[in-house]
């Protein structure tokens, strides 16, 4: 747990980079700093692990005033990822990777399978990688081992900023799962930088939102999107804010039973009864085992052709786990009004539709319009 | 290796001529210098180089070193200052000033060369030092490295090879400047060819000339390949993908 208690910092020559600051980040949180440039998040961070000591407050991590401890062991104990990365040009991936382990004279052997474990972790294949030096790494794979770097020592913090600033948008958001996915694993207490809304949405617990060193708004991202507290945060997440909730739901979350499902063994004139007696002109169709198959319509049913005869298959499917914003994308791309949900197994859970879709938008609309 | 080839070369060049003066046994009325004579003279003047060197990277380091440090920045301007314009004193200058200062002799001739050899390793120290990336520093701070770690196990192996640069300059200038101390009776070859331009007899002049400028390019060559050795690869490897930019 990290508490920060009134926190102020004004530089030397009297610029007053973070005023007032309360900011209380749980045990496993995942919170998120989120502002423009300049306005104090890289500050706050390093007033965390003592880089930079504080004019005014106080700030405690699990309870102890970092202040109550020497400062070396402080950071042994807190992982740090710089905003510039900053690897030892004349160490190896390995020793990099290894540091606060090697401050802690772990042996040798345990300090290399450490750096092993966590290059793996964070997708480098460590025969490739581990002997390199950070010149022969791409910018990308530099950052990655910027956070193995900061997991070095197993700690129980993580303070990382702006972790994947510099990577180009597809690698970024790789990287982005990897980390939520390590992150589920590893549940530690993470104060994360960046600027960019759509990683805060994406990563956050929580989000700090902060303006010229004044904390704004401090909510879970589906609060910051539905009621922002007043214009600066408005704009900051932006016109299309309805838009971007769609990113914190999955389809597992939303998506319904449909309407009427077929097995392919069944009797074509039975089920043309059937819809014509619920007024369906469609119906999914699965195998005995409740593999998908795709869709009949009821125009199509006759009593001289089977089932199989007359599946449409489908041209897209998505997963429980598909955020919403991509199951929305897909039925725009490929035309279809309802999108089947599949699991590993490509049996049938569920389906998404336009109207799904629009009643979760109605909500969040709704909760934004009955903001005080 | 082409370097090594043309650096064998030259030595051998220079030797060569030494030997060939050596063997003329004398010119006119005056006797050559003996072989035995050059020898010595060479290991004298070694000693000097040698010695000033010594003190001078004892010295030189720290002193760079401090400069750069947070506690020092209202001396580290005037000492930085002072290794700039010392470095443009002319050599003869300077050992004439020695000279006149602390009199004439070996000590004399250390100190001075000292000195002047301490300028380029402070200058290189302190330079080498500040123009590591702030972030690197950094990030060995945050990670929890002490104050001596950060310093001996970032700044210091990072700014090597430029504090190997300056001890290379240092002590080639210093070769050259070993033999104009010869003016001050500090013997070495410096000596040989003080007395060769005494009597205008060249063969005597280049006894003392050829084996200095062996000497100088010698040294070079042995710190060069020390610089070369001391770089750490990763730095290395950075210097050649930067090249083939
Ligand atoms: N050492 C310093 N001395 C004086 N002012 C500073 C110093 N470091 C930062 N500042 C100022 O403090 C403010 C906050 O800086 P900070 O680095 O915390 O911003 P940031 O939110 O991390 O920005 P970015 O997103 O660009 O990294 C800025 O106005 C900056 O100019
Ligand atoms: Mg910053």
């Amino acid at each position: 747990m990290i508490k920060l208690d009134q926190v102020g910092k004004t530089y030397a020559d009297g610029t007053e980079a973070v005023k007032d600051l309360c900011l209380e980040i749980k045990e496993g949180e995942f919170c998120v700093l989120l502002g423009p440039s300049g306005c104090g998040k890289t500050t706050t961070m390093k007033m965390i692990n003592r880089l930079i000591p504080l004019t005014t407050g106080k700030i405690y991590i699990d309870g102890v005033d970092v202040y109550k401890l020497e400062s070396n062991e402080l950071r042994r104990g807190i992982g740090y990822a710089i905003q510039n990365i900053g690897l030892f040009p004349h160490l190896t991936v390995c020793q990099n990777i290894a540091t606060v382990p090697m401050l802690k004279k772990w042996p040798k052997p345990k300090q290399r399978a450490r750096a092993e474990e966590l290059l793996t972790l964070v997708g480098m294949d460590p025969g490739t990688f581990i002997d390199r030096y950070p010149s022969e790494l791409s910018g990308g794979q530099q950052q990655r081992v910027g956070v193995a770097r900061c997991l070095g020592a197993d700690p129980p913090i993580l303070v990382m900023d702006e972790p994947f600033g510099a990577i180009d948008p597809i690698t970024r958001n790789k990287l982005q799962d990897e980390f939520l996915r390590i992150q589920a694993k590893i549940r530690k207490t993470i104060a994360f930088v960046t600027h960019d809304i759509n990683e805060a949405i994406k990563m956050g617990d929580r989000i700090a939102l902060m303006r010229e060193g004044v904390l704004v708004q401090f909510a879970d991202p589906a609060t910051l999107l539905s009621s922002p507290k007043d214009e600066f945060v408005r704009n900051f997440v932006g016109a299309d804010r309805v838009l971007k909730g769609l990113r914190l739901l999955k389809a597992k979350d939303v998506m319904k039973k449909p309407p009427l499902t077929v097995k392919v063994g069944e009797d074509p004139m039975q089920v043309k009864a059937r819809m014509e007696r619920d007024k369906l002109r469609w119906a999914m169709l699965t195998e005995d085992d409740g593999r998908f198959l795709g869709w009949i319509t009821w125009e199509d049913l006759h009593a001289s052709k089977t089932i199989r005869e007359i599946i449409i298959p489908p041209s897209v499917t998505a997963s429980p786990d598909t955020l919403l914003n991509e199951a929305l994308s897909m039925m725009l791309n490929s035309a279809i009004g309802t999108l089947a949900i599949l699991n590993e197994k490509e049996c049938l859970l569920g389906v998404l539709s336009f109207e799904i879709i629009r009643d979760v938008l109605g909500q969040q609309v709704g909760e934004a319009q009955t903001e005080p | 290796m082409k370097r090594y080839t043309m650096v064998g070369l030259l030595l051998a060049l220079l030797l060569g001529v030494t030997v060939w003066m050596t063997s003329k046994g004398s010119v006119g009325i005056f006797k050559m210098f003996s072989g035995m004579k050059i020898v010595s003279a060479t290991l004298r003047h070694l000693q000097i180089v040698a010695a000033a060197e010594v003190l001078a990277i004892g010295i030189g380091i720290p002193i760079g070193f401090l400069s750069t440090r947070h506690a020092f920045r209202f001396v580290s301007p005037v000492l930085i200052g002072i290794a700039n314009i010392g470095q443009t004193v002319p050599t003869l200058a300077f050992i004439g000033i020695a000279g006149a200062l602390l009199g004439m002799g070996y000590n004399a001739a250390v100190i001075a060369l000292f000195v002047y050899a301490t300028l380029p390793i402070i200058r290189n120290t302190y330079a080498g030092i500040l123009s590591l990336d702030p972030a690197i520093k950094e990030a060995a701070q945050g990670m929890g490295m002490s104050k001596w770690q950060v310093t001996s196990r970032v700044e210091l192996p990072l700014a090597r090879p430029v504090i190997m640069a300056g001890i290379r300059t240092s002590t080639v200038v210093n070769v050259g400047t070993a033999a104009v101390a010869g003016m001050i009776g500090a013997g070495g070859l410096g000596a040989l060819i003080m007395t060769g331009i005494a009597v205008r007899v060249m063969p005597i002049i280049i006894q003392g000339a050829a084996p200095t400028a062996a000497l100088a390019i010698a040294l070079d060559a042995l710190l060069g390949g020390l610089e070369d050795w001391m770089t750490p690869r990763g730095l290395k490897v950075l210097k050649k993908a930067q090249w083939q930019e």
